[in-house]
């Protein structure tokens, strides 16, 4: 049922095999951003473009696609890319996480442990972890190619400085296997601990910063930290008020004009599977 | 103290195109050693600088700094990794602009700590104790810690450069002009703070200056340049009193007396 | 302890037509252990030049200059730091100190180069002033701001507060009163006593005949000059 008027999945198939070499190159040294030829997609930087690149590489027929935007799949960006790949591709689409065998996800982890098949392409804003202290990309490169890591911790010792804990909330590094430093993209640091050891793929695309980086499964990824500070995967305090559930990623939302509100997971699917689960 | 020179430059040359920068210099620090390098602008003695601390390529010539185990290392052919390790523990440079050798967004005691994070330190309080510590020794006030060099006098930015750059205990510091642009009062507190740690930390110093009296209560040998070239060399007081080239007697003639 | 050979010297100045002048030919000295010297002579024959080619700073164009075993006129400048560290002292009329540096420091800082530790160097320095009668309340300042005779007797303090076996003192009483001229004297004739090879210039002619055990008249180093 795919728009035959597109070549599958939008890309064409020298584009799909230039983004699979920078894909494989990435997986081959985890944690290094490979820089790709990043295409105009037929829709705004910041709304996926790396991520649908890399989704589109990866795909075929036999996929089924699921895609998330901050843990939902009913949200404006998730619902357009879905259909995107559901016109150009024909693929299967679910919104069950174990049923999928590509997640293009936006700014979290699924709250259920994926397993070894599986492949979870994140959308990248800025790759660059050392953007914010060093602005210039030749010398960024170099830190990575020398391991030159001091100014990563001088970031969070300002976070302690100045607010008594390391307030990175968000975009929280990571060190790769010992050797690169890397941005795991804005999920909330409560996520962090489930980038290392993942049994399922994991692919990092940034459209606009012509980037790709890759966890392959099972890889070391450990969050930067003091050892007098050490990193916490934090979390609002309480639990979901429709599931329950008081171990996942919770949003917060304002019920009305009193200031009153309720916690709800940020993880939908997972919600409501829980949900439905309950008598 | 170890028994040979800490640092040794052979036949050191640089040139862009036709012109030169420096041109065949040789010479030896040895350990508490303090050096100047004096001559008017375009002399090449900040290329010279330059070249030495790693910042340029020379296009002849090597850089010898004693690697402690591994004797005289000639740091132009060193490893890249190698020497950037080099330059945040037995080296320091302090730039003449304290904007240009600190980082302006992030808090003094960050400036201080990086190099201290930069070889491995992984604890937040004996990183920030050890700041403290050192702006203290740089008389900055322990509760201007989390300020940032923005909110800092000139005199301040340069001492905290200061602090930043010898956290990490470093063999050799090369300076070029450090009290270029401040005021004369602030001049003498930094000359006398940078006197004092040289002697309490034996370091060997570099001083790249115009100024002759920094030279004569800084340095304890003196190299006059000209047009890239070595001109004179000696102990700093022979040189400044007893000048041999015609270009020195000069250079110490047009000097204003105070 | 220092030993003047054939010593010779001129001054060449590029700038004014390449002149040459020859300040020095022939100078021969030798002072002992214990002796002090006094170099005599009109102004101008050359007697700071000598002293001051003595602790190297100025160079020299043919002879040896020996103290202890150092040959100065050779010397490389380490070995010439070396020895003004530990060997050779020397008071010159002026004081040349960084600015903003406590007197207390100034006077402490010979020991301190020399490894002293820096309470103890400190006690020292405190102790001269004391007898020098430098008034206690100046000691935490600057001396930059001193009189003349303050900041020539900060300056004796600071050539003797390490016991250097060689000692070259150049107009030490000028411009102190009655009383702390005294006190230098003494210092002086301590440090002979102790066996420190003294070289002076001493224009206070009771001070001369006090201290010298001989006297170097320079002029006879002097070359006749063109006209």
């Amino acid at each position: 049922m795919n728009d035959q008027h597109y070549n599958f999945a939008y890309l064409d198939e020298q584009t799909k095999r230039m983004i699979r070499r920078a894909i494989l190159k990435g997986l081959a040294i985890p944690g290094y951003q490979v820089p790709f030829a990043s295409r105009e997609m037929p829709m705004p930087y910041g709304w996926g473009t790396g991520g649908v690149q890399v989704t589109a590489a990866c795909l075929t027929p036999d996929d089924r696609l699921k895609v998330i935007d901050q843990g939902a799949d009913d949200t404006t960006n998730a619902v357009s890319i879905r259909k995107f790949f559901q016109r150009t591709a024909g693929v299967a689409v679910t919104t069950a996480t174990p049923e999928a065998s590509v997640i293009q996800t936006r700014h979290r982890i699924p709250e259920v442990a994926l397993t070894e098949g599986q492949i979870l392409v994140y959308q990248v804003p800025i790759p660059e972890p050392l953007r914010f202290l060093e602005p210039r990309e030749t010398e960024t490169r170099r830190m990575h190619a020398l391991e030159d890591y001091g100014l990563m911790h001088v970031k969070l010792y300002e976070d302690i400085a100045r607010h008594g804990a390391i307030a990175t909330s968000y975009a929280y590094p990571v060190k790769v296997e010992g050797r690169y430093v890397m941005d795991p993209s804005p999920i909330p640091k409560f996520d962090n601990p489930k980038l290392a050891g993942c049994a399922a793929i994991q692919l990092f695309g940034a459209g606009r910063e012509q980037r790709i980086y890759a966890l392959p499964p099972y890889t070391k990824a450990v969050s930067l930290d003091f050892d007098d500070f050490p990193f916490e995967p934090t979390k609002a305090a309480g639990a979901c008020a429709i599931c329950g559930s008081d171990t996942s990623y919770l949003d917060e939302v304002i019920v009305d004009d009193a200031g009153g509100r309720m916690f709800v997971c940020s993880d939908t699917d997972y919600c409501a599977s829980r949900a439905e689960g309950q008598p | 103290m170890s028994a040979g020179p800490l640092f040794r430059v052979e036949g050191l040359s640089k040139r862009y195109g036709a012109r030169i920068g420096c041109a065949d210099v040789s010479f030896d620090l040895w350990p508490g050693e303090v050096m100047g390098i004096v001559g008017e602008s375009g002399s090449g003695k900040t290329t010279l600088l330059n070249c030495m601390a790693g910042h340029l390529a020379p296009d002849a010539g090597r850089v010898l700094f004693d690697m402690k185990d591994r004797g005289m290392v000639d740091t132009v052919t060193m490893p890249e990794p190698e020497r950037r390790r080099l330059v945040r523990t037995d080296w320091a440079f302090v730039h003449q602009h304290a904007r240009d050798g600190l980082r302006m967004g992030v808090s003094a005691g960050g400036n201080v700590g990086e190099r201290l994070m930069a070889v491995g330190a992984r604890h937040y309080g004996d990183i920030r104790a050890a700041a403290v510590d050192w702006l203290g020794r740089v008389e900055i006030a322990a509760d201007r810690v989390d300020d940032r060099p923005r909110a800092f006098s000139g005199g301040m930015q340069q001492r905290l450069q200061i602090a930043r750059n010898l956290v990490t205990g470093p063999r050799l510091v090369f300076m070029d002009e450090p009290t270029g642009g401040l005021d004369v009062s602030v001049q003498a507190r930094l000359l006398d703070l940078l006197r004092g740690l040289v002697r309490e930390m034996g370091l060997s110093a570099i001083v790249v200056t115009h100024d002759l009296a920094v030279v004569r209560l800084l340095a304890d040998r003196l190299m006059v340049m000209k047009d890239g070239r070595v001109v004179e060399t000696g102990l700093t007081d022979q040189v400044l009193d007893d000048p041999q080239h015609g270009y020195t007697q000069l250079l110490v003639s047009s000097v204003l007396q105070v | 302890m220092i030993r003047i050979e054939n010593l010779a010297k001129e001054f060449v100045l590029h700038n004014q037509g390449s002149a040459v002048i020859p300040v020095m030919a022939g100078a021969h000295m030798t002072v002992a252990r214990g002796e002090c010297v006094a170099l005599v002579g009109a102004s101008g024959a050359g007697k700071s030049t000598l002293m001051r080619m003595i602790y190297g700073n100025y160079l020299c164009d043919g002879g040896s200059i020996l103290v202890g075993d150092v040959d100065v006129a050779q010397a490389s400048p380490r070995a010439i730091i070396a020895l003004r560290r530990e060997v050779l002292g020397y008071v010159s009329q002026f004081l040349r100190v960084v600015p903003r540096v406590p007197t207390v420091d100034v006077v402490a800082e010979p020991l301190l180069a020399l490894g002293v530790a820096a309470d103890q160097a400190r006690a020292r320095a405190m102790d001269l002033l004391a007898r020098l009668n430098v008034p206690e309340r100046l000691w935490a300042l600057s001396p930059t701001t001193f009189s003349g005779g303050e900041q020539q007797r900060v300056n004796i303090a600071r050539g003797f507060v390490h016991p250097y076996p060689a000692l070259l003192l150049d107009e030490p009483t000028a411009s102190l009163d009655a009383a702390n001229r005294e006190v230098v004297l003494g210092l002086i004739e301590e440090a002979k006593a102790r066996g420190a090879a003294i070289v002076g210039i001493f224009h206070d002619e009771g001070a001369r005949a006090r201290l010298a055990d001989r006297e170097v008249d320079v002029r006879a180093f002097t070359p006749a000059r063109g006209t």
